[in-house]
């Protein structure tokens, strides 16, 4: 049912595999509870830096729910109870102490449906520079037109950048939104299923995007979509009902998964 | 089978029925506006041609009976019981929404409180104001206390307007600006607020009409004085105690119509100007 183009991720990965990379972000016997339930089970993984590590896995599986723990997100859902660690650069971002504004600048997020504020283009993406602090205007109009360039779309909005944000395309917003994100100067940035709402050329573009951000960015992304993990991602992280089954560099655990389970569902028996 | 014959010997019954319910529909429709285009045409063609300059003088006498005074105290009372009401129900109906966990019980006590105080007849609240902020606070019978009460009797509009105005904003929204670093409070005030304005609007424009239209309350608290008071010390008369004081009297009947005539164009003004200033508030939301 799914066709995986394998040589092409052969070609993709001999050349991303060649380098073991730094650790970004590791997930330490993390249990998360959503009061009496319990959502995720003992999670344990190590993602890399300036790498795209995706999360697949049927629907009510848990991959959005670890990728929300990641900025701690899921501080905002009552009865929300998280038992392990994040660690980002060596820090536990569930520590006592931590700042979790300072936290989310460093972990950016997009969202699965295009969130724009109700606001214009431009005060889209200065909202976050403004957050911390930066005033200057001349400062200001350098970051907008740097985020929306990264963003690639720079050259859609700069005539209407006094516009309304609504005014955009599904797929435009989208971009608009990781702008918004980079406009903060993240480390990481998560991408919870950010394409599931657009049409396949928005898409395409958006993964494009995320292919190019990873030189700069540790990119996370949760996909419904299995071809688009293993067109995109370096490390892919397979989920059944709460568990991390299977972790491994995208192009072994889409040819050669070690777990049944994994086979499984790559090959479309269920999910 | 007999589902079918069943279904076939109701047809017509179902088509009268239909037919009866479209007509009452329409005759709701009907009654409603032409209640309105009554009483607006009544008060229009009774009011209209009693509209004479003396009513407009600077000082009210029992000769010109001017409501200019009253127009004045009227404008006076709506400034200054919003500017008492609107930061605190706005403010409560914040913390309500975005301070506090959903199915708080506190929260639940807070709503119902507001809902039981909304529904206290105005005199009642005219009793507690003179017992109160006239007598025992001594301030006489002044436009402080008339604002004070009426800041009171329009609290839950305002909160309960507001509240609803803040539920309405999508939560992506907040997830948006939390997700960019943003705490609490700046996420209320820039990302939260603007959307709901246009509902918060609509609960002042809900405010200054019953503030407007209030005299029981008044006429226990502000007193009937009908002059342009020195300071929030000095008893004011609102029209519509204006109104009610002609009426009573029973001498300038034609006066009260006038009067009436005015205080509409002036209640149709200022919400068109609420809404002309939520249309401005809110340009860069439409799409």
């Amino acid at each position: 049912m799914i066709d995986v183009d394998l040589s092409a991720l052969q070609e993709e990965a001999g050349e991303a595999s060649a380098v073991p990379s730094k650790t970004k972000i590791a997930v330490k016997n993390l249990d998360l509870y959503y009061g009496e339930f319990h959502a995720l089970h003992n999670i344990n993984m190590d993602m890399p830096e300036n790498k795209i590590t995706a999360y697949i896995g049927p629907s009510g599986c848990g991959k959005s729910t670890l990728l929300r723990t990641l900025n701690r997100m899921n501080d905002l859902v009552e009865g929300c109870r998280i038992e392990g660690e994040v660690v980002i650069d060596g820090e536990n971002v569930y520590a006592r102490g931590t700042d979790v504004n300072r936290l989310r600048k460093r972990v950016g997020m997009v969202f699965q449906k295009p969130n724009p504020f109700p606001m214009t283009v431009y005060d889209n993406i200065a909202f976050g520079p403004r957050t911390h602090g930066v005033k200057d205007k001349a400062k200001l109009d350098e970051i907008v037109e740097t985020a929306l360039r990264k963003a690639a779309i720079f050259d859609e909005v700069k005539d209407t950048l006094k516009k309304s944000a609504l005014a955009l395309s599904g797929g435009q917003q989208q971009r608009l939104c990781i702008a918004r994100a980079l406009a903060v100067e993240p480390e990481v940035l998560l991408m919870d299923e950010a394409t599931s709402a657009l049409d396949p050329i928005s898409t395409g573009r958006i993964e494009e995007l995320a292919t190019e951000l990873k030189k700069d960015y540790t990119v996370v992304m949760v996909t419904h979509n299995m071809q688009q993990a293993a067109r995109v991602s370096d490390m892919c992280a397979f989920f059944l009902l709460g568990d991390l089954v299977e972790f491994d560099e995208t192009q072994v655990l889409f040819s050669h998964p070690k777990e049944k389970r994994t086979e499984d569902y790559i090959t479309g028996r269920f999910g | 089978m007999s589902d079918t014959a069943n279904t076939a010997a109701r047809k017509p019954h179902r088509k009268t029925s239909s037919v009866i319910l479209n007509a009452l529909v329409h005759l709701a429709i009907f009654l409603t506006i032409a209640v309105l285009l009554i009483v607006v045409g009544y008060i229009l063609v009774m009011g209209i041609p009693n509209l004479k300059p003396e009513l407009f003088a600077l000082e009210y006498n029992s000769d010109n009976v001017s409501m200019l005074p009253s127009l004045v105290d009227t404008l006076l009372a709506v400034l200054l019981t919003l500017v008492i009401a609107v930061p605190l129900g706005v403010m409560a109906a914040i913390f309500l929404v975005e301070y506090t966990t959903r199915g708080n019980k506190f929260v639940k006590i807070v709503r119902l409180t507001a809902e039981t105080l909304a529904g206290i007849p105005s005199i009642v609240y005219g009793l507690f104001g003179m017992l109160f902020f006239v007598v025992f606070l001594g301030w006489g019978l002044s436009l402080l206390a008339g604002c004070l009460t009426l800041a009171i009797m329009v609290l839950p509009t305002v909160m309960r307007t507001t509240e609803e105005a803040l539920r309405a904003v999508p939560d992506a929204y907040r997830e948006g600006s939390f997700g960019l670093g943003a705490g609490r409070l700046r996420t209320v005030l820039s990302v939260v607020l603007p959307p709901a304005m246009p509902g918060i609007l609509g609960g002042i424009i809900l405010s200054i009409g019953r503030i407007v239209g209030e005299s029981a309350a008044l006429i226990f608290t502000a007193g009937s004085v009908a002059a342009i008071p020195d300071s929030v010390f000095g008893s004011v008369r609102t029209m519509s105690v204006h109104m009610y004081v002609l009426a009573s009297e029973g001498l300038h009947i034609d006066a009260t119509y006038a009067t009436a005539v005015v205080l509409l164009v002036i209640v149709l003004l200022i919400n068109a100007l609420a809404s002309f200033v939520a249309k401005r508030l809110t340009k860069g939301n439409e799409e």
